[in-house]
């Protein structure tokens, strides 16, 4: 998947276009170029992909419902995670117009939280649900909140920062003891843990083709038979109406392919990945002293460790283990040019000494024990020396 | 991903004069570990003044680092008159550059050297910003006075909320205080440009233009500003030729022929065309 010199434990920014899904969506560029709503057979057969990939897709979310057809309605595809999380959000603000309260956690991805600011801005009263300082959700803090005004509830499956796993079904059912919907913003979840949407009394859930092997610029929205839409963007028929716009057939095809492999490797992701997680925790652990795992380490995403690294700054841990080809990402500040570190580690009450040398590995399938050993042989040094330069380490 | 330099990377990842100077002769504390990057300078003065020994601890970025590497470079074997005149500018001159939104990387260089310079002296840090009584607090977040937004304003030339962030940080956290800062910002260089020094600029742009604009613009200015004056007292007023920066005109009408031309001349027609174009132009009248 890569060259030698790259080591990628980034894949919660972003992951490798997976060789069999890029394969399923070349022939969509040159070939079979045609519009899926065209009326002749060129155009048209293009819709049976679009479909087919739909029903892929559906399967790996374990969403059932088919019409007499044997269309899979539940999906809707769109540009991206963030498209999707908006589309949920103001369709249920809209086809609940008596209300008009918005619910979700601190730590939503900024897809999310910058849309409740935004409400917020627009009259719209938005809650945020606090977390403890291993990133758990304060279920009884979210219950005081959810009210009879309340149109949405809109909570996060799995942090991409820290990986915890938030308990959604459970806040879906507090949301609808009062009436309001439940979306989920599962960019991070889809393809890393089993899902049944079919038995679940999630309403809406959104996710991102490019954080499971499919290509930047597509996402799709899962929303439950029965449950009301209003379309974010208006336009053409496309989607059923939903979505308007000329479908991106390649990437809905790599998406569907992509889902489809993810379901083949979820049984390994859940075994074989969280065993290489493990061991680069445990290996840095032994070697480094002065670290914190951040996070719910019972319920946590299989691929994701977040470490903090005491008394050193991020961006300088990256910098040198970027000589190194490693490539993971900081919860730091100084990395994205933001001056305050994440506000998910913030949210989390993490002390200023641990949060600005906050590093995430974020594994994938392609990686392997070789990798991992060899992160866990060349980070002590690094860490070693940047804390030799720190005027707060002292042994 | 930043786009560090060479010397930037050079000076990261081969940091010169890390460490503590035993029996340090100044020592200066900048930053802390809530911001995200502190900086510990201490050095040794020889038998001549100068300083013969410096070195750093940095808890910071790449850029922190490397700022940090930079400074001891510059101010070794300076004494402490020299090095007080180090700016972060001179940082950031032997880096080559930084990103914008890490000057406050070489801020706090430069910060540090004011410190431990100061604590040299025995005198009360500069930038401690818990002991700043002078300033008033504006970013709270990151404990930035109104005094050190100006002063880092006046030294980097910054007009811009965002370049305030980017050197000292102050605005760059829950941003309730931007309003605040452009407030200063605003009022700091428009009293600035009241000062002659500022029209510096407008008088460099006139004498730089061509010989014909330049008529133009004084013809306008004879029009506009001095004739009506002249021409309530019966006068009035030609441009005849224009040398280097001297403007010869004649005096008509009862001008002509006034007891006071001359001061006319000076007090009216020069001094309107001085301010109105360039400080320094003469007049002169031909008769």
């Amino acid at each position: 998947m890569t060259d030698n010199k790259t080591i990628y434990m980034d894949n919660n920014a972003t992951t490798a276009v997976d060789p069999e899904v890029f394969e399923a969506m070349r022939p969509y560029f040159c070939d079979l170029y045609g519009n899926p709503s065209s009326i002749h057979t060129f155009g048209g057969q293009v819709m049976h992909s679009i479909n087919q990939a739909r029903t892929q897709l559906a399967d790996l979310l374990g969403a059932g419902h088919q019409n007499d057809k044997g269309e899979h309605t539940e999906i809707i595809f769109t540009s991206c995670g963030t498209e999707s999380d908006s589309a949920a959000i103001w369709s249920a603000l809209q086809v609940c117009p008596k209300k008009h309260k918005v619910v979700m956690s601190k730590v939503e991805h900024p897809a999310v939280l910058n849309l409740g600011y935004e409400l917020e801005r627009r009259g719209y009263p938005v809650s945020y649900v606090p977390v403890d300082s291993h990133g758990r959700l304060d279920m009884e803090r979210l219950e005081e909140m959810v009210d009879d005004d309340t149109a949405v509830v809109s909570i996060m499956w799995a942090n991409n920062e820290t990986g915890n796993v938030y308990p959604v079904e459970e806040c879906a059912e507090i949301a609808h003891r009062y009436g309001a919907l439940f979306h989920t913003d599962a960019v991070q979840a889809v393809g890393k843990i089993p899902m049944n949407l079919q038995d679940s009394p999630i309403d809406m859930l959104s996710l991102s083709g490019h954080k499971l092997h499919a290509p930047k610029g597509i996402g799709a929205l899962y929303v439950k038979r029965g449950i009301r839409f209003r379309p974010f963007l208006v336009g053409g028929h496309q989607e059923k109406g939903r979505r308007a716009g000329t479908e991106n057939v390649p990437y809905i095809i790599a998406l569907g392919k992509a889902a489809e492999v993810a379901g083949r490797y979820l049984e390994d992701e859940n075994t074989r990945v969280k065993a290489l997680r493990d061991r680069l925790e445990a290996g840095i652990a032994a070697r480094v002293p002065k670290i914190r795992i951040n996070g719910d380490l019972e319920n946590r995403l299989p691929n994701t460790a977040s470490i903090s690294f005491e008394f050193i700054e991020g961006e300088s841990i990256l910098m040198l283990m970027d000589r190194l080809g490693i490539c993971a990402s900081s919860g730091s500040a100084c990395t994205t040019g933001s001056l305050e570190p994440s506000h998910v580690l913030r949210a989390m009450g993490l002390p200023y000494t641990a949060a600005h040398g906050t590093i995430r590995f974020s594994l994938s399938r392609f990686n392997t024990e070789q990798e991992i050993d060899f992160v866990v042989e060349s980070l002590p040094p690094i860490i070693e020396r940047l804390r030799e330069i720190s005027p707060y380490w002292n042994e | 991903m930043w786009d560090y330099n060479n010397k930037v990377m050079n000076h990261f990842l081969h940091p010169q004069n890390v460490g503590e100077v035993e029996n340090p002769d100044g020592v200066g504390e900048v930053g802390n570990i809530t911001c995200g990057d502190a900086l510990k300078l201490t050095f040794k003065l020889d038998k001549n003044g100068r300083i013969s020994d410096v070195k750093f601890k940095t808890f910071g970025c790449a850029s922190a680092i490397a700022s940090s590497s930079a400074l001891t470079e510059i101010i070794k074997g300076m004494t402490i008159e020299e090095a007080e005149k180090v700016t972060n500018q001179d940082i950031v001159e032997l880096l080559g550059e930084l990103p914008e939104e890490k000057m406050h990387c070489s801020v706090m260089g430069m910060e540090a050297l004011q410190a431990a310079i100061a604590d040299y002296r025995g005198e009360a840090s500069p930038v401690d910003v818990d002991d700043d009584h002078e300033g008033r607090i504006v970013c709270k977040c990151f404990g930035v006075t109104d005094n050190k937004i100006r002063k880092v304003a006046l030294e980097n030339k910054l007009h811009s909320c965002e370049e305030i962030t980017n050197y000292c940080k102050a605005g760059g956290a829950c941003g309730s205080c931007l309003d605040e800062i452009q407030l200063i910002l605003d009022g700091l260089w428009k009293d600035l440009s009241k000062k002659p020094e500022e029209s510096s600029g407008a008088k460099l742009d006139f004498m730089k233009l061509p010989l014909i604009q330049r008529v133009i613009k004084v013809q306008e200015v004879i029009d506009d500003e001095i004739k009506p004056m002249l021409e309530k007292d019966g006068g009035s007023i030609e441009l005849i030729d224009m040398k280097e920066n001297t403007i010869y005109v004649r005096l008509q009408g009862r001008c002509a022929t006034c007891p006071t031309a001359n001061v006319t001349l000076k007090h009216v027609v020069e001094d309107k065309l001085r301010e109105f174009l360039f400080p320094e132009l003469v007049v002169e009248s031909i008769k």
